[in-house]
């Protein structure tokens, strides 16, 4: 078994099993500590909160986002690019369907998938640059903000080097560095892609016990 | 100091909701622009983010479901010094109103100001409390509230107002339907507010009453950090309804004083109540809207400010708008209004902290600028509080808009 071989299989499963496991236990973890029911008399009901509060937090309030559009058009840029490319990138699919689910889907073209790369790329760099820009975020960043930003960054890229195919030593770059980012996600603040819908779902479940319209 | 008495307070407060907030912050600092205080003073560390950062780390020091592994590989989080505990004062207590406004700006949706009550509870273990605070949540504890109004004074007081404004009082009526409460200020600055609650009720035919065993709607503890002091004051309320046999329970014009009754108290308690609680403005809505309360409106602009703690952290929205469109002519929404609104900066307790007063004047210019962009000749506020922060803040700016009570309005307009 050659190095690409190595990283697209074993190294991969591996990655992936610590994934979904160390996944799994920071969210049941969070869920099992615990916590006293709320027994004042709701007005309204706190399981449509907990889905209201998780779907109005995915577009901002205008008064906010007049504010921050940059930011805010980075993070939209960065998180929609990402999902596409990962789900509907032709060789994501290929790999997906060869490695763990069996079937495929219709995958976007190619013109779209470097549009969409373009757009990832650009609003990661645009979250990174105001990290170290922004007062406030210069101040409440620490290594593993810089580390997940820097991360990330590296996979989209070695996979843009590896499109082409042309080199195994470029796919097993790309592929070294997602079994990486794979093992380094649920260990740290990345992780949010999956405990969002806590938190906003706890707020949302107690806007909704008071009634509250979001 | 023990800081360790603090950092064990934040662990034991900290369950499976607070644990969501603190493992989803990304620190994106979106929030800092949803804090009247970061606006004012443009100061990074009074962002809201930077708030919990103690909690925080005593999260992942203990709780975190990997923080056994943390210890093991010798990175767990830096324990909080005494120092750092100290510096957070001013950020938990001057410098917020646990007003929610940075929710609904932040992408994870995280609840910071439930965030600083665990924080507050923290600190009031070792004594980090503003000494404002902390009087007055004693004096509550001790004397019935926090300005030292005993049940005897409170009867003196309750007097004095039914012979000034022509009102009957009652107070420890063997049995009512309603009990009413109300809060010092109202007792001691605000009694008109006070007498027109009084009137409205009369004129009504409501059977209410005060009682001696508790009236003091505001709840210090809740500014402090003591839950013992939270407790102590809606258990005193709630046998006071029990002995009274009240079906429902009236908070005043004061914000947190009904969120206490409200939202905290069966839970503070630990059980149902056999009552149902509304604030003042919420049950003369349902009045008017059952035909029993009519208005006539005056020909005025004026505007409403919702006071945080009514609107986004009670839920109360929509009934003092519905009496705002009744009671003037011309009724202008603050923008932004409702869920959004700014707070006026004085709730939490910020506006009695004397080391505040600086920060809460420059928030104050947000609320000004909010009010006079709407052309009002006035505002209209439905919490005691509020009105403290506004009247100390227009005499300070000399800014001349009229400042103005809904219960005041509602009994001055009601027609029979």
């Amino acid at each position: 078994m050659g190095f690409v071989g190595f990283v697209e299989g074993p190294l991969f499963y591996f990655s992936a099993t610590i994934f979904v496991l160390a996944a799994l236990w920071r969210l049941v973890g969070i869920i099992k500590i615990g916590r006293k029911k709320d027994i004042s008399p709701p007005k309204a009901s706190a399981a449509m909160g907990f889905v209201k509060g998780n779907l109005r937090h995915f577009w901002p309030r205008g008064i906010f986002a007049k504010r921050t559009i940059i930011h805010i058009l980075g993070g939209y840029g960065f998180h929609l690019g990402l999902f596409a490319l990962f789900f509907f990138g032709a060789y994501h699919i290929d790999f997906l369907n060869q490695r763990i689910l069996g079937f495929s889907w219709p995958a976007m073209p190619r013109w779209a998938f470097l549009m969409t790369s373009g757009i990832a790329f650009a609003g990661l760099i645009i979250l990174w640059v105001r990290r170290i820009s922004d007062p406030v975020m210069r101040l409440i960043s620490d290594k593993d903000d810089h580390i997940g930003s820097w991360l990330t960054f590296l996979v989209m890229l070695s996979g843009c080097f590896a499109l082409e195919q042309a080199h195994d030593s470029l796919r097993a770059t790309h592929m070294l560095l997602v079994d990486i980012w794979l093992v380094y996600f649920p260990f740290s603040r990345l992780m949010h892609g999956f405990t969002f819908f806590l938190s906003r779902g706890n707020s949302g479940a107690t806007y909704g016990r008071k009634g509250i319209n979001l | 100091m023990t800081v360790q008495v603090a950092i064990d307070k934040f662990v034991e407060k900290t369950g499976s909701k607070v644990a969501s907030y603190l493992d989803a912050c990304v620190r994106c600092g979106l929030c800092a622009q949803a804090c009247q205080y970061y606006e004012a003073t443009g100061d990074p560390r009074h962002a809201p983010v930077m708030k919990f950062k103690p909690l925080q780390q005593a999260y992942q020091a203990s709780k975190d479901p990997f923080s056994p592994l943390w210890k093991m590989l010798g990175r767990a989080p830096k324990k909080v010094t005494e120092e750092e505990l100290s510096e957070w004062q001013d950020l938990i207590y001057d410098s917020c109103s646990m007003c929610g406004r940075c929710t609904l700006a932040c992408p994870m949706g995280i609840d910071i100001a439930s965030l600083v009550w665990v924080m507050r509870e923290g600190m009031s273990e070792v004594g980090l409390v503003p000494p404002e605070i902390t009087k007055m949540a004693h004096a509550a504890r001790d004397t019935g509230s926090p300005i030292g109004i005993t049940a005897k004074k409170l009867r003196g007081i309750l007097d004095d107002v039914s012979k000034k404004y022509d009102v009957e009082m009652h107070l420890d009526k063997p049995s009512a339907e309603v009990l009413l409460l109300d809060s010092s200020l109202d007792f001691e600055a605000y009694q008109p507010t006070l007498a027109a609650m009084a009137k409205v009720l009369n004129r009504l035919g409501v059977d209410w009453s005060f009682s001696s065993k508790g009236y003091e709607a505001s709840n210090l503890g809740l500014f402090s950090g003591e839950e013992s002091i939270a407790r102590t004051m809606v258990e005193r309320i709630a046998e006071a309804a029990d002995d009274m046999g009240a079906k429902l329970v009236l908070a005043p014009e004061c914000g947190h004083g009904f969120g206490s009754i409200r939202w905290e108290a069966p839970n503070l308690l630990g059980r149902e109540l056999p009552f149902e609680v509304l604030h003042i403005v919420e049950y003369l809505a349902r009045m008017h809207n059952e035909g029993r309360l009519k208005l006539k409106p005056e020909s005025r602009a004026l505007t409403y400010h919702d006071p945080c703690k009514l609107g986004r952290r009670g839920g109360v929205f929509d009934e003092p708008r519905e009496m705002m469109r009744d009671l003037v002519t011309d009724f202008r929404e603050m923008k932004p209004g409702g869920v959004t609104n700014w707070c006026c900066g004085g709730g939490g307790g910020v506006v009695v902290i004397e080391s505040a007063r600086k920060v809460q004047l420059e928030s104050f210019k947000i609320k000004m600028d909010q009010v006079e962009k709407t052309g009002a000749e006035g505002v209209v506020m439905s919490c005691a509080f509020c009105h403290m922060t506004f009247d100390k803040s227009s005499e300070y700016y000399k800014w001349d808009k009229k400042i103005e009570d809904m219960v005041q309005m509602i009994e001055r307009q009601m027609i029979d």
